[in-house]
């Protein structure tokens, strides 16, 4: 009887299927040649391989962090290729034109790359293994003066825009996998929206890792200019492989004074099988700078695959009365692992932040959250509320909390609240005995302890993430 | 309708039904009484198929089929409703998306299709003035938040729109005041017909003058010790259980 909620999870992840194209991979391993090949095969300026040389060199005296609550076996960094691309990289006039086989991989994980069957109001970027493979929407944003293209064509056609801001929030040295991406990161996704522009539709990048042994290591570089505003969703699945692969992102967002930036997350990686074998290890560093005054940034996330998640979306509140959130579902299953939270480092005057944090922990998953609130000398009248909610799912799964509270400024106000639940038999028969099955019944409480965090994610994707987590929890409940 | 047979039941290791036997026919209402711990409110959550609780023999015959191999979603689509007397929170669920999940769940399985929300709506405003529960209630989290009188009427609610064929009303009286104790019984007689039956579960003969039961059966010690007409609970009112319950040594 203790099984019934047990019984019902693990669909089999149905975004597993390998794609057999052709690719153009490099020898495994890293050394200084490596980053000079990546930054040639990209036909790079002086500046941007001077740039990845330095991170490199820094890398080399970095060890990885062991701080956080994860496990799992030293990772040989010299037995992982850095790049991988479908061939063939010539220039593709539209979307129409992009490998047949590609365009069917695309519509297996529901996404059209056909312009005639594009998603609807959605801008969609698609990056596989390391390279973009094109950009919808493109010339209706350009009317507006927005710029969303995939990294490298943003090195060609704005390079002062690119050596401006990149590294500007996440400097090369920041972190060790930071430094690792900024030494062999291969691609990514750009987007500029000029000052007063309200970017009229989400803007999205679509991450695919196909190739085995690759790690993904891209860079995504968002600026918004004065007064402007954009919406950006990023989706990422990768096949079943026994094997776990590597994926080190970067991703940089800007908001000038009275701009807007919502960065929304459906992160779907191949999380490895009922018994841990195989799976994503996702170790991205994600930072935004209110650069101006009323600027603000929005993370939402909704981290539901990958074996090993770590990640801390963080806001530098820089403008005065600027605003960061970070909402943030993560969902660990089987053994599953994540240590995932937020910093929010109040420079400011009057700078306001929101935390709320929901973790749901299944299987053996282990699942901590970790967030950071800094709060700088001149921050006068800084706030921040933070909630942090755990459920656990059957008794041999983990939840954590560690916040770490930092006030420099007594005339700030922070408020904390955390709570811990188990999902209830009870629950579950109350919705059974009203005719609702069990699945719907185990699905329906977790999207309500969810609630707070799906309403922050557009319309389409807030579905689209709670039918996930409803594949992710299957058979979970005991 | 419903034919139970020496059902014994245990919860852990406590064997707490020892034998009840209780035939319910299409259009009655049977009143469950008895003191506390006799086995009543076990007696409706078996019959839902709470699987906290162990069936460890007799049977249950519903409408000619065995009732205890169902799962609690199938009971409930069969037309068995229990009103919980501890109504469960459900946070961040809507009221509304509740109802008509659970609505749309059991047409589903009768092979009759789903009504979208905007029907729904309209459905739902006969019901609610039935329990005088405002619309306002459909749009907050299922019970939370509620107060005990408001927790006793959303289950009655959530019974008018199911239209059960066997209600299993637990203790639905305990905690409410008598205005609320009223609004509840003329929504469970407005909801009663020729074809349908109700179980009322309850310590007190004070709901019994709203809901006029047929039969009355007193538990005690997971067992009925004695049934008769509603005259009955007027006596147990009087003289209390003490002279039908046999001191718990002698049956141990």
């Amino acid at each position: 009887m203790g099984g019934t909620i047990e019984t019902l999870v693990n669909r089999e992840y149905q975004y597993g299927f390998v794609t057999d194209i052709e690719a153009e991979t490099i020898p495994r391993g890293l050394d200084e040649n490596t980053v000079r090949l990546i930054s040639a095969k990209k036909g790079e300026p002086k500046w941007l391989l001077d740039w990845r040389l330095k991170a490199f060199a820094r890398w080399n005296t970095m060890q990885e962090p062991h701080w956080s609550n994860v496990k799992y076996p030293a990772i040989d960094y010299q037995d992982v290729i850095y790049y991988s691309a479908p061939k063939p990289q010539k220039a593709l006039g539209s979307l129409d034109e992009v490998d047949p086989k590609l365009r069917e991989m695309y519509g297996k994980l529901g996404i059209s790359l056909s312009e005639q069957k594009r998603m609807n109001n959605v801008a969609v970027d698609v990056v596989m293994d390391s390279v973009s493979v094109g950009t919808s929407f493109k010339a209706e944003l350009s009317k507006l003066g927005i710029i969303f293209c995939s990294f490298g064509e943003a090195v060609r056609e704005h390079p002062e825009l690119v050596q401006k801001y990149l590294g500007s929030v996440v400097p090369h040295s920041d972190n060790f996998f930071a430094a690792l991406n900024s030494a062999v990161f291969s691609d990514g996704s750009f987007v500029y929206v000029p000052k007063g522009v309200r970017c009229p539709m989400e803007l999205s990048t679509y991450f695919r890792i196909n190739a085995e042994g690759t790690g993904q290591f891209e860079r995504t570089l968002i600026i918004a200019d004065e007064g402007a505003y954009v919406s950006y969703l990023e989706g990422c699945t990768a096949p079943k492989r026994d094997t776990n692969q590597l994926h080190a992102a970067v991703v940089e967002l800007i908001a000038l004074k009275d701009a807007t930036i919502k960065y929304s997350t459906v992160q779907n990686w191949y999380a490895g099988d009922e018994k841990g074998e195989g799976g994503i290890y996702n170790f991205v560093t994600k930072r935004g700078k209110c650069a101006g005054e009323n600027a603000k940034i929005s993370w939402t996330q909704v981290e539901t695959g990958s074996a090993i998640t770590w990640k801390y979306p963080s806001v530098i509140l820089q403008g005065d009365n600027s605003v960061g959130e970070f909402y943030s579902v993560a969902v660990v299953n089987n053994h599953q692992q994540a240590d995932t939270g937020t910093k929010m480092i109040h420079i400011g005057r009057n700078t306001r932040s929101t935390i709320v944090s929901k973790g749901i922990s299944a299987g053996q998953g282990n699942n901590s959250y970790r967030g950071q609130v800094k709060v700088l000398p001149k921050a006068a009248h800084a706030r921040n509320y933070t909630q942090c909610d755990s459920m656990l799912i059957g008794n041999r799964c983990g939840a954590h909390t560690f916040p770490y509270i930092e006030v420099q400024n007594n005339s700030a106000t922070l408020e904390h609240e955390a709570s811990t639940s188990k999902i209830g038999e009870d629950q579950i028969f109350y919705l059974t005995q009203r005719g609702i099955s069990k699945e719907n019944a185990v699905s329906m409480i977790v999207a309500g302890f969810c609630k707070d965090v799906f309403k922050e994610l557009p319309m389409e994707f807030a579905l689209e993430a709670q039918q996930l987590l409803g594949i992710t929890l299957e058979g979970s409940v005991g | 309708m419903l034919e139970i047979k020496d059902l014994h039941a245990k919860v852990g290791d406590r064997d707490i039904l020892r034998g009840i036997s209780l035939d319910v026919a299409p259009g009655e209402v049977h009143a469950i009484m008895g003191p506390n711990g006799s086995g009543k409110s076990t007696l409706a959550q078996v019959l839902a198929g709470n699987p906290a609780y162990e069936v460890t023999g007799g049977s249950v015959t519903y409408q000619g089929i065995d009732l205890l191999a169902l799962q609690p979603e199938e009971r409930a689509q069969q037309g068995v409703f229990l009103a919980f007397q501890y109504p469960i929170e459900i946070p961040g669920v809507s009221n509304a998306y509740f109802l008509r999940s659970a609505f749309n769940s059991i047409r589903a399985a009768r092979g009759q299709e789903e009504v979208d929300p905007l029907e729904f709506l309209d459905y739902m405003e006969k019901k609610l003035e039935l329990v005088d529960m405002d619309v306002e209630m459909l749009s907050r989290s299922v019970n939370m938040g509620f107060s005990g009188g408001e927790k006793k009427r959303n289950e009655i609610l959530q019974m008018a729109v199911l239209e059960p064929k066997i209600a299993l009303l637990d203790e639905t009286d305990s905690g409410l005041d008598i205005d609320a104790l009223r609004i509840v019984a003329n929504g469970v007689n407005a909801l009663k017909r020729p074809d349908n039956a109700t179980i009322v579960v309850t310590h007190y003969q004070r709901l019994l003058n709203y809901i006029v039961p047929d039969y009355v059966h007193v538990l005690a010690h997971g067992k009925i010790v004695k049934s008769g007409d509603k005259s009955l609970a007027l006596e147990l009112e009087a003289k209390g259980y003490d002279w039908l319950v046999e001191p718990q040594g002698a049956l141990a």
